[in-house]
């Protein structure tokens, strides 16, 4: 049975849609077979980021609604094996995500699939809640600041009271912590919260710290997930927390400030 | 502390201004107007004379039709005839509420602003079948503490009625933990922490690190500005003595 993973903050803006397709395409790359679903519906973005928006013909809501089979919506990826992307629809709500409709699809996504990748929509109503309902882990994806902290803290609230695993009385969803748009220097400033302090408000243990780069937003224009950038500190960092997440013993990189030379200083690659 | 000074001069005044929060019986008016409203209503008071005997009441105004105009004045009369004491109404329309003020009936807010609140205090109120002392009864006889063992996040609340709450974990900012009776927070207590809810001034509030968003007991506050550098982040016991809050570290 596939694992139901939801990436989810509470607050918007934070990375959950660029960590959902870098942790889908990390697990395809080692060999599981990956799905990831986008929940935003009317705010399609997944499709972007990965960099299949021009081959959608059915999406998500179309399969809920019975209106399309599973396999005409899945999106096979190009360049990765093993791994499918299932894209929302631009033109209806959340209203549409009833739980049975989301239960069926996962149900049969599990049969096939070794990691379902939940993307969440931003906010703590339907739409959020349709994604971390069924899931068994989540990765709350937080950034260094206070209100990006505290919202995170109100999504693993309602992680451990309103998910399916919570109400049904099962073993409670497996929670990781992914830092991201992480700025060395800033925190060294004072200007931006440290790991620990974030570790110390939301008690999670901690998955990976993703530096800030540039190459994020360079990579999410020409719809290619930042880990298949291997040059970038930040596909690194994601490639770092997917081995983790698979089990691996390996070090937290980019958390203090690197030495930059001469070199970097004048290309100014980060 | 801080405000010792301040403390002192109140001291001395002939009168302490404070909020409280208080279980009231709730009497939810349909059609007020019916020939059989106060024969249904004595038949209730017999069989608990002693409950409803100089009981304070407050009038849910939410059922009553809009169009029909409601004499509150007779109202009151009629209902202290029964042995109730009416003070106050909840709910309902503008205008309603117009007509119940000039009647000297002030709308009354309801109890804490979610509505698990409410559910929570309602069993308090009255028990026709077993009369007289049975509410005294509950309050008195030891009830076992309400014990949480995983962090209490952001957004949540909590409530011990009639008892202890006890947290074996942190308590995040946004989160909030109301008790009749004491608080114990075996961790870092970042959120709100409301003891003796009911009234108890005896009740104290425990914690492992003081960095409340604010503690009260019995309606007396502090709010996190207020709490000392001194003891900020420290474990720390906060009790009412003299009428006073104290926040003292271990």
């Amino acid at each position: 049975m596939g694992q139901i993973i939801v990436m989810t903050s509470g607050k918007g803006g934070v990375g959950k849609t660029t960590s959902s397709a870098a942790f889908a395409t990390g697990f395809a790359l080692r060999g599981h077979k990956t799905v990831v679903i986008d929940f935003d519906v009317g705010l399609r973005n997944l499709d972007l980021i990965m960099g299949c928006e021009r081959r959608v013909v059915f999406d998500f809501i179309n399969i809920i609604n019975g209106e399309a089979k599973l396999h005409q919506a899945l999106i096979k990826d190009k360049r990765v094996d093993n791994l499918y992307i299932l894209p929302t629809s631009q033109t209806r709500d959340k209203d549409a995500l009833t739980k049975e409709g989301v239960e069926k699809v996962m149900e049969e996504l599990r049969k096939e699939f070794e990691f379902i990748i939940c993307d969440s929509p931003a906010g703590i109503e339907r739409g959020a809640l349709m994604a971390l309902y069924f899931a068994d882990q989540a990765i709350i994806v937080t950034n260094p600041e206070v209100s990006s902290v505290r919202d995170s803290d109100r999504i693993l609230g309602m992680l451990a009271a309103r998910s399916r695993r919570a109400e049904l009385g099962l073993e409670p969803v497996v929670e990781h912590l992914l830092l991201t748009r992480y700025d060395p220097h800033r925190v060294e400033r004072g200007e931006m919260l440290n790991v620990d302090d974030v570790l110390e408000i939301l008690a999670v243990p901690l998955l990976g710290v993703i530096p800030e780069s540039k190459e994020v937003l360079r990579a999410s224009n020409v719809g290619l997930p930042i880990i298949l950038d291997n040059e970038s500190n930040a596909g690194q960092a994601y490639a770092d927390a997917v081995g983790r997440f698979l089990g691996e013993d390996i070090e937290h990189r980019f958390i203090k400030p690197q030495k930059r030379g001469l070199l970097a200083r004048l290309f100014g690659r980060t | 502390m801080a405000t010792d000074t301040e403390n002192v001069s109140d001291r001395d005044a002939s009168f302490q201004l404070r909020g409280g929060s208080f279980t009231l019986m709730v009497l939810k008016l349909v059609d007020p107007a019916s020939e059989t409203f106060f024969a249904r209503l004595g038949d209730k008071v017999r069989q608990a004379p002693n409950f409803f005997r100089n009981a304070p009441l407050v009038l849910d105004l939410d059922g009553l039709p809009g169009n029909e105009l409601i004499d509150f004045a007779d109202l009151k009369l009629r209902l202290r005839e029964h042995g109730l004491i009416t003070i106050g109404v909840q709910g309902g329309i503008h205008r309603h509420q117009e007509a119940a003020l000039r009647a000297g009936l002030p709308p009354v807010p309801a109890a804490g602003r979610s509505s698990k609140l409410d559910t929570v205090a309602a069993p308090a109120a009255p028990r026709p079948a077993s009369p007289a002392a049975a509410p005294r009864a509950a309050d008195s006889a030891s009830r076992p503490a309400m014990v949480i063992n995983e962090p209490v996040r952001s957004g949540r609340q909590i409530y011990a009625p009639g008892g202890d709450l006890v947290v074996t974990a942190m308590v995040s900012a946004g989160a909030e933990l109301l008790a009749d009776g004491h608080i114990h927070v075996y961790g870092a207590l970042r959120g709100r922490a409301l003891a003796g809810l009911a009234g108890d001034t005896s009740a104290r509030i425990f914690c492992l690190s003081l960095e409340a968003e604010m503690v009260s007991i019995s309606g007396l506050y502090r709010v996190n500005e207020d709490i000392p550098p001194a003891i900020f982040k420290k474990p720390a016991q906060i009790y009412l003595k003299d009428g006073y809050l104290n926040l003292d570290p271990f």
